[in-house]
Protein backbone atom coordinates (compact mmCIF):
# COMPACT_ATOMS: atom_id res chain seq x y z
CA UNK A 1 0.00 0.00 0.00
CA UNK A 2 3.00 2.14 0.82
CA UNK A 3 4.85 1.37 -2.65
CA UNK A 4 1.80 2.01 -4.65
CA UNK A 5 1.04 5.48 -2.78
CA UNK A 6 4.45 6.88 -3.13
CA UNK A 7 4.72 5.71 -6.92
CA UNK A 8 1.74 7.24 -7.42
CA UNK A 9 2.12 10.60 -5.74
CA UNK A 10 5.18 10.99 -7.18
CA UNK A 11 3.12 10.24 -11.30
CA UNK A 12 0.96 12.90 -10.17
CA UNK A 13 3.30 15.59 -8.72
CA UNK A 14 5.50 15.05 -12.22
CA UNK A 15 2.31 14.87 -14.78
CA UNK A 16 1.28 17.94 -13.20
CA UNK A 17 4.25 19.76 -13.44
CA UNK A 18 4.14 18.90 -17.19
CA UNK A 19 0.72 20.31 -17.07
CA UNK A 20 1.74 23.70 -16.14
CA UNK A 21 4.89 24.35 -18.04
CA UNK A 22 3.33 22.93 -21.43
CA UNK A 23 2.75 25.58 -24.03
CA UNK A 24 0.43 23.65 -26.35
CA UNK A 25 -2.91 23.09 -24.50
CA UNK A 26 -3.43 19.81 -26.12
CA UNK A 27 -0.20 18.69 -24.38
CA UNK A 28 -1.43 19.89 -21.50
CA UNK A 29 -4.28 18.73 -21.58
CA UNK A 30 -3.04 14.72 -22.10
CA UNK A 31 -0.43 15.66 -18.89
CA UNK A 32 -3.69 16.41 -16.97
CA UNK A 33 -5.37 13.05 -17.58
CA UNK A 34 -2.22 11.27 -16.00
CA UNK A 35 -2.36 13.54 -12.85
CA UNK A 36 -6.35 12.50 -12.34
CA UNK A 37 -5.72 9.15 -12.92
CA UNK A 38 -3.02 9.11 -10.46
CA UNK A 39 -4.69 10.97 -7.76
CA UNK A 40 -7.20 8.46 -8.45
CA UNK A 41 -4.64 5.83 -7.94
CA UNK A 42 -3.96 7.48 -4.52
CA UNK A 43 -7.57 7.55 -4.06
CA UNK A 44 -7.69 3.86 -4.02
CA UNK A 45 -4.43 3.32 -1.67
CA UNK A 46 -6.57 5.72 0.82
CA UNK A 47 -9.21 2.71 0.94
CA UNK A 48 -11.75 5.04 -0.99
CA UNK A 49 -12.38 2.89 -4.42
CA UNK A 50 -16.05 4.77 -4.98
CA UNK A 51 -14.23 8.08 -5.00
CA UNK A 52 -11.36 6.79 -7.18
CA UNK A 53 -14.28 5.79 -9.40
CA UNK A 54 -16.00 9.23 -9.43
CA UNK A 55 -12.74 10.96 -10.12
CA UNK A 56 -12.17 8.78 -13.26
CA UNK A 57 -15.84 9.11 -14.30
CA UNK A 58 -16.29 13.33 -13.57
CA UNK A 59 -12.70 14.61 -13.72
CA UNK A 60 -10.90 12.56 -16.32
CA UNK A 61 -13.72 11.81 -18.51
CA UNK A 62 -16.19 14.94 -18.30
CA UNK A 63 -14.38 18.05 -17.40
CA UNK A 64 -11.22 16.95 -19.36
CA UNK A 65 -13.36 16.18 -22.70
CA UNK A 66 -15.12 19.68 -22.00
CA UNK A 67 -11.72 21.41 -22.30
CA UNK A 68 -10.51 18.98 -25.34
CA UNK A 69 -13.98 20.20 -27.12
CA UNK A 70 -13.31 24.13 -26.52
CA UNK A 71 -9.66 23.85 -27.80
CA UNK A 72 -10.78 22.42 -30.34
CA UNK A 73 -13.18 24.92 -31.38
CA UNK A 74 -10.53 28.12 -30.37
CA UNK A 75 -8.44 26.13 -32.84
CA UNK A 76 -5.69 26.97 -30.61
CA UNK A 77 -2.43 26.29 -31.79
CA UNK A 78 0.78 27.45 -32.78
CA UNK A 79 -0.25 31.20 -31.85
CA UNK A 80 -0.86 30.24 -28.48
CA UNK A 81 2.42 28.28 -27.91
CA UNK A 82 4.41 31.70 -29.30
CA UNK A 83 2.68 33.61 -27.14
CA UNK A 84 3.02 31.72 -23.71
CA UNK A 85 6.90 31.33 -24.65
CA UNK A 86 6.98 35.69 -25.33
CA UNK A 87 5.52 35.60 -22.02
CA UNK A 88 7.26 32.65 -19.84
CA UNK A 89 10.45 34.33 -19.95
CA UNK A 90 12.63 33.12 -16.55
CA UNK A 91 12.79 36.68 -15.00
CA UNK A 92 8.50 36.39 -14.84
CA UNK A 93 7.74 33.35 -13.49
CA UNK A 94 11.41 33.22 -11.38
CA UNK A 95 10.40 35.47 -8.28
CA UNK A 96 6.68 34.03 -7.69
CA UNK A 97 7.74 30.26 -8.11
CA UNK A 98 10.36 30.73 -5.39
CA UNK A 99 8.15 32.55 -3.18
CA UNK A 100 5.85 29.56 -3.66
CA UNK A 101 8.72 27.27 -3.44
CA UNK A 102 9.68 28.97 0.25
CA UNK A 103 5.87 28.67 1.48
CA UNK A 104 5.52 24.98 0.74
CA UNK A 105 8.59 24.12 1.98
CA UNK A 106 7.54 25.78 5.35
CA UNK A 107 4.40 23.77 5.10
CA UNK A 108 6.52 21.12 4.66
CA UNK A 109 8.58 21.29 7.85
CA UNK A 110 5.56 22.30 9.93
CA UNK A 111 3.95 18.81 8.79
CA UNK A 112 6.81 16.64 9.24
CA UNK A 113 7.68 18.64 12.53
CA UNK A 114 4.59 16.61 14.55
CA UNK A 115 4.10 13.83 15.53
CA UNK A 116 3.91 11.28 13.05
CA UNK A 117 0.68 9.54 12.65
CA UNK A 118 0.12 6.64 10.63
CA UNK A 119 -3.51 5.73 9.32
CA UNK A 120 -4.71 2.44 8.91
CA UNK A 121 -6.04 2.21 6.01
CA UNK A 122 -9.61 0.92 5.53
CA UNK A 123 -11.90 0.77 3.33
CA UNK A 124 -14.61 3.31 3.70
CA UNK A 125 -17.55 1.56 1.63
CA UNK A 126 -20.03 3.73 -1.06
CA UNK A 127 -23.33 2.32 1.66
CA UNK A 128 -21.86 4.42 3.96
CA UNK A 129 -20.91 7.51 1.94
CA UNK A 130 -24.20 7.29 0.79
CA UNK A 131 -26.57 7.13 4.12
CA UNK A 132 -24.16 10.29 5.17
CA UNK A 133 -25.29 12.18 2.13
CA UNK A 134 -28.55 11.25 2.23
CA UNK A 135 -29.08 11.85 5.94
CA UNK A 136 -27.33 14.43 7.60
CA UNK A 137 -26.02 16.23 4.33
CA UNK A 138 -29.69 16.40 2.83
CA UNK A 139 -29.72 20.05 2.81
CA UNK A 140 -25.73 20.23 1.35
CA UNK A 141 -27.13 18.12 -1.37
CA UNK A 142 -30.03 20.14 -2.38
CA UNK A 143 -28.25 22.91 -2.47
CA UNK A 144 -25.56 21.47 -4.76
CA UNK A 145 -28.76 20.93 -7.15
CA UNK A 146 -29.31 24.54 -7.24
CA UNK A 147 -25.21 25.13 -8.15
CA UNK A 148 -26.15 22.46 -10.88
CA UNK A 149 -28.96 24.01 -12.35
CA UNK A 150 -27.28 27.77 -12.46
CA UNK A 151 -24.61 26.25 -13.61
CA UNK A 152 -26.47 24.33 -16.45
CA UNK A 153 -28.74 27.86 -16.98
CA UNK A 154 -25.32 30.40 -16.80
CA UNK A 155 -23.42 28.45 -19.04
CA UNK A 156 -26.43 28.22 -21.51
CA UNK A 157 -26.96 31.81 -21.15
CA UNK A 158 -22.95 32.91 -21.40
CA UNK A 159 -22.35 30.60 -24.24
CA UNK A 160 -25.20 32.20 -26.08
CA UNK A 161 -23.31 33.29 -29.22
CA UNK A 162 -24.36 36.77 -30.48
CA UNK A 163 -22.98 39.70 -31.99
CA UNK A 164 -20.28 41.97 -30.80
CA UNK A 165 -23.18 44.45 -29.32
CA UNK A 166 -22.30 47.53 -27.25
CA UNK A 167 -23.89 49.74 -24.64
CA UNK A 168 -26.63 52.25 -26.01
CA UNK A 169 -25.14 55.18 -25.00
CA UNK A 170 -21.48 53.80 -26.97
CA UNK A 171 -23.53 52.97 -30.16
CA UNK A 172 -23.29 55.60 -31.52
CA UNK A 173 -19.67 56.61 -30.91
CA UNK A 174 -18.54 53.10 -31.84
CA UNK A 175 -20.28 53.93 -35.15
CA UNK A 176 -18.84 57.05 -35.83
CA UNK A 177 -15.33 55.61 -34.61
CA UNK A 178 -15.93 52.56 -37.51
CA UNK A 179 -17.07 55.81 -40.16
CA UNK A 180 -14.36 57.67 -39.70
CA UNK A 181 -11.51 54.77 -39.47
CA UNK A 182 -13.67 54.08 -43.16
CA UNK A 183 -13.15 57.59 -43.94
CA UNK A 184 -9.62 57.25 -43.61
CA UNK A 185 -8.88 54.04 -45.35
CA UNK A 186 -10.20 55.59 -48.14
CA UNK A 187 -8.74 58.30 -48.64
CA UNK A 188 -4.85 56.67 -48.08
CA UNK A 189 -5.51 53.74 -50.05
CA UNK A 190 -7.85 55.20 -52.53
CA UNK B 1 -1.18 -1.53 5.37
CA UNK B 2 -0.29 2.00 7.07
CA UNK B 3 0.27 5.14 5.25
CA UNK B 4 1.91 8.51 7.03
CA UNK B 5 -0.60 10.90 7.27
CA UNK B 6 1.75 13.94 6.60
CA UNK B 7 2.83 12.22 3.24
CA UNK B 8 -0.76 12.05 1.92
CA UNK B 9 -1.06 16.07 3.03
CA UNK B 10 2.40 17.29 2.01
CA UNK B 11 1.44 15.36 -1.92
CA UNK B 12 -1.86 17.57 -1.67
CA UNK B 13 -0.40 20.78 -0.69
CA UNK B 14 2.62 20.38 -2.92
CA UNK B 15 -0.50 19.57 -5.68
CA UNK B 16 -1.93 22.54 -4.77
CA UNK B 17 1.57 24.58 -5.06
CA UNK B 18 1.56 23.73 -8.33
CA UNK B 19 -1.69 24.65 -9.71
CA UNK B 20 -1.67 27.87 -7.66
CA UNK B 21 2.08 28.87 -9.51
CA UNK B 22 0.03 27.96 -12.86
CA UNK B 23 -2.91 30.58 -11.78
CA UNK B 24 -0.16 33.11 -11.62
CA UNK B 25 2.33 32.36 -14.13
CA UNK B 26 0.20 31.62 -17.19
CA UNK B 27 -1.82 34.36 -19.31
CA UNK B 28 -4.36 32.25 -20.97
CA UNK B 29 -7.26 31.99 -19.66
CA UNK B 30 -7.61 28.29 -20.61
CA UNK B 31 -4.24 27.29 -18.98
CA UNK B 32 -5.62 29.66 -15.65
CA UNK B 33 -8.53 27.43 -15.67
CA UNK B 34 -7.09 24.18 -15.58
CA UNK B 35 -4.53 25.25 -13.03
CA UNK B 36 -8.04 25.92 -11.38
CA UNK B 37 -9.52 22.47 -12.00
CA UNK B 38 -5.37 21.21 -10.28
CA UNK B 39 -6.05 22.80 -7.38
CA UNK B 40 -9.34 22.03 -6.19
CA UNK B 41 -8.35 18.20 -6.74
CA UNK B 42 -5.70 19.27 -4.30
CA UNK B 43 -8.15 20.00 -1.89
CA UNK B 44 -10.22 17.01 -2.66
CA UNK B 45 -7.14 14.89 -1.83
CA UNK B 46 -7.00 16.45 1.13
CA UNK B 47 -10.48 15.84 2.10
CA UNK B 48 -9.95 12.01 1.42
CA UNK B 49 -6.77 11.75 3.29
CA UNK B 50 -9.18 12.88 6.33
CA UNK B 51 -11.93 10.94 5.47
CA UNK B 52 -9.44 7.39 5.52
CA UNK B 53 -7.69 8.89 9.11
CA UNK B 54 -10.67 9.23 10.88
CA UNK B 55 -12.79 6.32 8.89
CA UNK B 56 -15.65 8.54 8.81
CA UNK B 57 -17.73 9.17 5.36
CA UNK B 58 -17.73 13.36 5.73
CA UNK B 59 -14.69 13.97 3.30
CA UNK B 60 -15.88 11.71 1.06
CA UNK B 61 -19.05 13.50 1.07
CA UNK B 62 -17.01 17.12 0.98
CA UNK B 63 -15.13 15.43 -2.27
CA UNK B 64 -18.30 15.04 -3.74
CA UNK B 65 -19.43 18.44 -3.44
CA UNK B 66 -16.26 20.03 -4.36
CA UNK B 67 -16.51 17.36 -7.71
CA UNK B 68 -20.29 18.88 -8.47
CA UNK B 69 -18.33 22.31 -7.86
CA UNK B 70 -15.92 21.90 -10.07
CA UNK B 71 -18.14 20.45 -12.86
CA UNK B 72 -20.55 23.72 -12.74
CA UNK B 73 -17.51 26.33 -12.38
CA UNK B 74 -15.94 24.69 -15.53
CA UNK B 75 -18.85 24.55 -17.75
CA UNK B 76 -19.55 28.60 -16.77
CA UNK B 77 -15.96 28.74 -16.81
CA UNK B 78 -15.75 27.64 -20.63
CA UNK B 79 -18.63 29.52 -21.84
CA UNK B 80 -16.90 32.36 -20.36
CA UNK B 81 -13.55 31.65 -22.77
CA UNK B 82 -15.55 31.28 -25.73
CA UNK B 83 -17.75 34.24 -25.25
CA UNK B 84 -14.36 36.23 -24.96
CA UNK B 85 -13.07 34.32 -27.85
CA UNK B 86 -15.63 35.71 -30.03
CA UNK B 87 -15.51 39.27 -28.68
CA UNK B 88 -11.75 40.05 -28.43
CA UNK B 89 -10.16 37.17 -30.96
CA UNK B 90 -7.71 36.87 -28.48
CA UNK B 91 -7.27 34.64 -25.35
CA UNK B 92 -4.42 36.54 -24.08
CA UNK B 93 -5.45 38.35 -20.22
CA UNK B 94 -3.50 40.93 -21.15
CA UNK B 95 -5.42 42.50 -23.83
CA UNK B 96 -8.64 42.10 -21.52
CA UNK B 97 -7.97 45.46 -20.24
CA UNK B 98 -11.23 47.68 -20.76
CA UNK B 99 -11.66 47.74 -16.75
CA UNK B 100 -8.03 49.40 -16.28
CA UNK B 101 -8.00 52.69 -14.60
CA UNK B 102 -6.04 55.04 -17.44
Amino acid sequence: MEVLFCISSLVAILSTVMVITRLNPVHALLYLVVSFMSVAMIFLSLGAPFMAVLEVIVYAGAIIVLFIFVTMMLNLGKETAEQERNWLKPRVWVGPSILAAVLLAEMIILLTKGQPGSMQVTVVDPKKVALSLYGEYIIALELVGFLMIAGIVGAAHIGKHRKRSFHRFLEDEAETEQQLKADYHDVHTG
Amino acid sequence: MSIQVNAVLIVAAILFVLGFIGVLTRKNILFMLISVEIMLNAAGLAFVAASAKWQQADGQVMFLFILAMAAAEVSVGLALVLQVYHQYKTLDIEKLNALKDE
